[in-house]
Parts: C-alpha cells; sequence; structure tokens
C-alpha cells in the first residue's frame, strides 16, 4: 500500500511526535508514505473564515499535487480532513472548480475530483487497510487498558460532506480499532464533543472547560488514557491539560494518545519511540497497565 | 406494521421526584415518525406524556428534542431509521432513546422552556430591520440578487435544534449561540439594513458572540431547514473582518495573523501565531490592547511545559518568525494563490447553487444588477 501523505502542520510543529509515529507505524504496517512536502496548510477552517475562495484554492492545490503522485491521499489530522473535506465539496462544482484551477494553471496543477480521495489514517486504516490485516500484525495486544476514543468534530460532522452516506459507522472507528488492538472502549461523554481548541486564544476558559470537562468525565468512566486522530485535539487535551484542570477546579492527569501511538504499542513499538516522553500529560501509567496485562 | 420501544426521559415537576426514564412499547409503519410514536404512546397507555407539537411537517419547529442524543425534529424523524441507528452497534433489541433538548430548561417530560434561551437570545440580537431615513412609499425594493446570501438564514423556523445541540453553549451558557447568530446574519446581509457595521461591533465586542463558537458543525447536522448556523456565524466573521471591526476576543488578529503566516510560510508558525494573535504587529506589541498582555502571559506556563517535555525543544518550535518556508519555488506560487483570490473572493454558496450542480441548471450566482433593470412586480404594473 502507498499513498500520498499530508501530514499537516501541527503534527511537524508542537506535536512532532505524532508525524514520527506515524513514520514508525506506516514502515511497520507496510504502508509506503510519499510525502507532500511542497503542499500548503489547510486553513483549518480559518483562513476560509477570511476568504473562502483562497482557502479552496490552496487545498485544491494539495489536492493537485496528491493527484501528481497517482495515489490516493492521506492525512493524519481530523483538521485538516474537515477542512478539506469542505472544500473538496465545494469543488465538485465544474464552474467554480475551472475557476480555481484556471489559477493552479501557472504552477501547471489542475485539480480532478474524478476518482480522487482523501482519508484520515483511521479511515484508512478500516476502509483500506483492513482490522483483520492489521490484527495479524499485533504484538503486544493492549489487553486490560480502558481506553477513552476521542475523535474531534471535523471527522465527525457534518456528515453529509465527510462520506457518511457511503460509510455510516466512521463515527464507530475508534472504537473498533481500539477493541481491534486487544483493548477495552471506555464510554464517556465527551468522546464526540469538542475540544474547545478552536477558541483557545480567544474564549480561553470556555475552551479549557471544554477540554478538563471531557477528561475527567473520560477519568470518572475508568479510563487509562484517551486517543485521537487529531493533534489539535491533543494539543487541548495534553498540551493544555494542566491549564484545563484549573478551569474544571479537580485533579486530571490522564494520558492522551495520538492515533498510531496506540497503534505503535499494539505492533511492538516502545513508548520512548513513539515519542510518549514529549507529552505533557504523564503516559506512565499506560506503560506500567501495558507491562502488567490484567487477566480479560 | 412494526414493533419498536421507544425510552423516554421524563420529568414531572409537580411530583417533586427528579427525571427518570420510561419504556413504551409502539406499533406503526417504519416510515412514520419519531413524534407519531410519542403520540401513540400518549393515546394508548400514558396520556400525561407532555410533548409540544403542532404541524407534523417540519414547518411549525414545535416538535425539537433529542432522539438517541441527536438533536432534530421528532416529526422529520422516521422511527423505522431511528429504531435502525440505535440498533447499529449490537443488532437489536436497543430502544429508541428520546429526551428534551439540551441547553434549556425543561419544563415538562419533553417540554422545554424556549423563552429564557432561545428567545432571549433571539432578542439579544436586535431580530428586525433597521434602515435608514423615512420608509418609502411602498416596498423597499432591492435587486432579488443581492437577497440571495440571506435566504438560508432566513428558511429557520425557531426550533431550537441548534442551540439544544450547540458545544460552546454547553460549556458558556451565556453563547449568543448558533439559532440568534443565524439571526443576526439575516440582518447584517440584508442590504436595506443600515446598522450593518454596530451589530457587527456589538457582536464581536461580546466575549460570547461570534469569536465563542468552537467550530464543532454540531448545529449544521442539527439543523432540520439547512440553515447551517454555523456557515453563518463564519459569514457574520467574515463580514466583521472586511469592516476592520477589532475586538476584545483576539478573533480578527487571529484570523489574520493565521492568513498571513500562510502567505509568507506555507504551513503554520504556531509560535507566530500565538505571539500575533494577541499582539499583532509592531504596534500591536509596542501599544498592547488591554488584557493582550495578560493573555499572552496566560500562555507562558504551557510553553514551559513544552520546553520541558521535548514539545517546543528547537528554535522554529519556540521563536516566532524562524518557522521554514515551503521549499525551491512553492511558496511564490502559495504568494500567487494569495495575490489572485484576495482579488476575486469568489463565495460559493451551495445552499443556493445546489450540490454537484449541472451548471445550466442551477441558479446563477449572485451578481450586480444595475438599478434600472430591475423589473416591476406584475401587479405593480398597473394603477389600480
Amino acid at each position: 500500500m502507498k499513498v500520498a501523505y499530508w501530514p499537516g502542520c501541527v503534527s511537524r510543529g508542537f506535536t512532532a511526535e505524532l508525524h514520527g509515529s506515524m513514520g514508525l507505524v506506516a514502515e511497520r504496517l507496510g504502508i509506503e508514505l510519499v510525502e507532500l512536502d511542497r503542499a500548503n496548510c489547510c486553513g483549518a477552517g480559518v483562513i476560509a473564515e477570511h476568504n473562502q475562495e483562497l482557502a479552496d484554492t490552496l487545498n485544491a492545490r494539495t489536492f493537485a499535487l496528491a493527484q501528481q503522485t497517482g495515489l490516493p491521499m492521506m492525512n493524519i489530522c481530523s483538521t485538516c480532513q474537515g477542512a478539506q473535506s469542505e472544500c473538496q465539496q465545494r469543488l465538485r462544482d465544474s464552474e467554480y472548480r475551472a475557476h480555481v484551477n484556471e489559477t493552479l494553471a501557472e504552477e501547471g496543477l489542475a485539480y480532478d475530483p474524478e476518482g480522487f480521495s482523501n482519508k484520515n489514517f483511521l479511515w484508512m486504516l478500516v476502509e483500506d487497510y483492513g482490522l483483520d490485516k492489521l490484527v495479524e500484525q499485533v504484538k503486544h495486544p493492549l489487553s486490560g487498558l480502558r481506553v477513552g476514543p476521542f475523535y474531534g468534530c471535523y471527522i465527525l460532522r457534518p456528515k453529509h460532506r465527510l462520506g457518511y452516506e457511503d460509510h455510516p459507522e466512521r463515527d464507530l472507528y475508534l472504537d473498533r480499532l481500539i477493541e481491534a488492538l486487544g483493548g477495552e472502549v471506555v464510554q464517556y461523554d465527551g468522546a464526540r464533543k469538542c475540544c474547545g481548541f478552536p477558541i483557545i486564544t480567544m474564549a480561553r476558559e470556555v475552551s479549557l472547560r471544554q477540554a478538563g470537562t471531557h477528561v475527567g468525565d473520560a477519568l470518572d468512566a475508568g479510563a487509562d488514557c484517551l486517543v485521537t486522530p487529531c493533534p489539535l485535539c491533543h494539543l487541548n487535551l495534553d498540551m493544555q491539560q494542566p491549564e484545563a484542570a484549573k478551569v474544571v477546579n479537580r485533579d486530571l492527569g490522564l494520558a492522551v494518545l495520538h492515533l498510531p501511538q496506540l497503534v505503535g504499542l499494539a505492533l511492538g513499538l516502545s513508548p520512548k519511540e513513539l515519542g510518549m516522553k514529549r507529552h505533557i500529560a504523564s503516559t506512565k501509567w499506560v506503560e506500567e497497565r501495558l507491562e502488567q496485562p490484567v487477566a480479560a | 406494521m412494526a414493533e419498536y420501544t421507544i425510552k423516554v426521559r421524563r420529568f414531572q415537576p409537580e411530583s417533586g421526584e427528579g427525571p427518570y426514564w420510561e419504556e413504551f412499547g409502539v406499533d406503526l409503519e417504519p416510515s412514520l415518525s419519531v413524534l407519531d410514536a410519542l403520540l401513540q404512546a400518549k393515546d394508548r397507555d400514558d396520556g400525561s406524556l407532555a410533548v409540544r407539537c403542532s404541524c407534523r411537517a417540519a414547518i411549525c419547529g414545535s416538535c425539537g428534542m433529542k432522539i438517541n442524543g441527536q438533536s432534530g425534529l421528532a416529526c422529520k424523524t422516521m422511527i423505522g431509521e431511528a429504531s435502525e441507528f440505535a440498533n447499529r452497534e449490537n443488532g437489536g433489541g436497543e430502544p429508541i432513546v428520546i429526551e428534551p433538548m439540551g441547553n434549556m430548561p425543561v419544563i415538562k417530560d419533553l417540554v422545554t422552556d424556549m423563552e429564557s434561551t432561545h428567545w432571549t437570545k433571539i432578542r439579544r440580537v436586535t431580530p428586525w430591520l433597521l434602515p435608514e431615513g423615512d420608509p418609502p412609499e411602498r416596498e423597499y425594493i432591492v435587486p432579488p440578487e443581492s437577497m440571495i446570501d440571506i435566504t438560508q438564514s432566513m428558511a429557520c423556523i425557531q426550533c431550537g435544534a441548534c442551540v439544544s445541540s450547540c458545544l460552546s453553549m454547553e460549556a458558556d451558557p451565556d453563547f449568543i449561540g448558533p439559532a440568534a447568530l443565524a439571526k443576526a446574519y439575516r440582518f447584517v446581509g440584508d442590504p436595506r439594513d443600515a446598522e450593518t457595521k454596530e451589530r457587527l461591533h456589538d457582536l464581536s465586542q461580546d466575549p460570547h458572540g461570534i469569536y465563542d463558537c468552537t467550530h464543532c458543525f454540531s448545529c449544521i447536522d442539527a439543523c432540520p431547514k439547512g440553515v447551517a448556523p454555523m456557515d453563518q456565524i463564519m459569514r457574520l466573521r467574515r463580514a466583521a473582518d472586511e469592516e476592520d471591526i477589532e475586538d476584545q476576543n483576539h478573533g480578527r488578529n487571529h484570523m489574520e495573523a493565521f492568513t498571513k503566516i500562510i502567505e509568507e510560510k506555507g504551513t503554520l508558525d504556531e509560535a507566530l501565531l500565538l505571539q500575533e494573535s494577541f499582539a499583532p504587529g509592531i504596534k500591536g506589541k509596542l501599544i498592547p490592547k488591554h488584557g493582550a498582555v495578560q493573555e499572552l502571559l496566560q500562555s507562558i506556563p504551557t510553553a514551559v511545559r513544552g520546553v520541558k517535555s521535548g514539545k517546543m525543544r528547537s528554535i522554529p518550535k519556540l521563536i516566532p518568525g524562524v518557522h521554514p518556508k515551503l521549499p525551491g519555488d512553492a511558496q511564490s506560487h502559495v504568494k500567487r494563490i494569495y495575490a489572485h483570490t484576495e482579488e476575486h473572493q469568489v463565495e460559493l454558496n451551495l445552499y443556493i447553487r445546489g450540490e454537484e450542480a449541472d451548471a445550466d441548471e442551477s441558479v446563477p450566482q449572485a451578481e450586480a444588477v444595475p438599478e434600472g433593470d430591475i423589473q416591476p412586480e406584475p401587479d405593480e404594473k398597473g394603477d389600480h
């Protein structure tokens, strides 16, 4: 399996452990990543707030670069997925697309939606790679590990934009993946809610209250850790966790793993290799839990 | 006919007891609605079951509630589909879970108090036209094209489903919220209104205004009429940006800084974004806005932890502006895209145009129509 790989900005910035662990996991799974190093930021919905045509053209550029490789495109960020799916939806309009492609022509690029696909690693694992095939490669089942899924808004809503007509169970994939890796899914209130990150610089307390509430709910439900396919959720749930704890006025301290890290642990990679030392909320408990698996 | 079980969250204030769950068995065609199921239960089992409804056809907006956790209209949700959704994991035996709307007080069973949240917030945005000067002798005449942009927000039936689903309001009950802000755009975008700038200023300055929306898309999925309230909030932000309206929430600064960084670097320089959101440019640093220094200081503990853990232990991540550009000539192409698109600023409204539209059949995009081209309505022709 070979994909045109768009890691996004944050996975190479504040959550570099995500990009790193994705590389290691892909190697173990036999997925060849052709990185789109000339591609640009998806705009995270923020550029679209300023100028919709600019956001659409920037993303059409990324799609066209992916199409040049002749490979399906894969991202590792829910926010990239959401922002790009939104542009893909508008770019299905042929007249508008022709207008956007005119701007791209000078670079020798053109976006053609025919046969193009852009999927988050989570969707790709379940729909294209296959959980059965993944299970065959599990060396260290996550038995006894109680994992709370945190999906991130951008791969959940709005459904009509994110391919839920064809794949109605995309909002269950994280649960299925945790189970396939041998872990136990923890049901808690916040799994499909918002981490609050988009307003961290605008309404800090509201943002942190969201993050703190969800982490607290997961702890109350008995989670050993959370897992998320979105690095922006990771920033609010992990990097801001001590600040969120102050806002919700309780002790938190819950490890938050990136999706490839959880897969990597099950494939036998070490927490150190997966960059888990770089997290703010300690992952020590997860490591201890995995060293002494609880009998199922 | 098929048999279903509905599990209703009930509450009777006169009982002095807290809310509780009650299950009812119903039998009806799968194509009938969840509202039909509730009315059958009320008819056959318990006449005291309180539910608000009227038209049964997704027009009056009375029967907003949560069905399997999703906010929407009971009359527009088919019982068969709701049952399938409830059973998609376990394959059967699960009831359809029905609750009153969220983010508002419950009066009784499925009836919520729309006044204290929804209507209060709607009134907050001055939901009527504020035109300039004396009214014309007859109606205001505007080119139909200039109204196209607000038809989506005009489709609102005030059911409250978006308010019920709002995740920002869950964390901040003072948030003006999706319904009221969509209504606000209905007047901001109206060419007859003369207070556009004042409205935008008000909604930007309010800490619970347009920059309090966390972009979770819940309201878009909840709305039974395709209003997409979050899209209207983003339109309000775009309009505030175009009008150069400053706000206390650093919302516009954040948007401007983000957009500028991608123009210069192609990918996000997170350290620079943080700095520029709070204190933009040289002026922002020399004369920081009220609260900006405090908020920038608030982010220092997080940065220190980031350095300690190794998350930010590199110069490009720590020092704003050191972030590399895209390789080769890629950055110059990104800049060129900026130059082109800032000139056009085309906005495609899929609500109006229709998705995957055949260009010939679709409604033409809004174009400025010279005033002389406006044709009078047929009833305006005669003088009788």
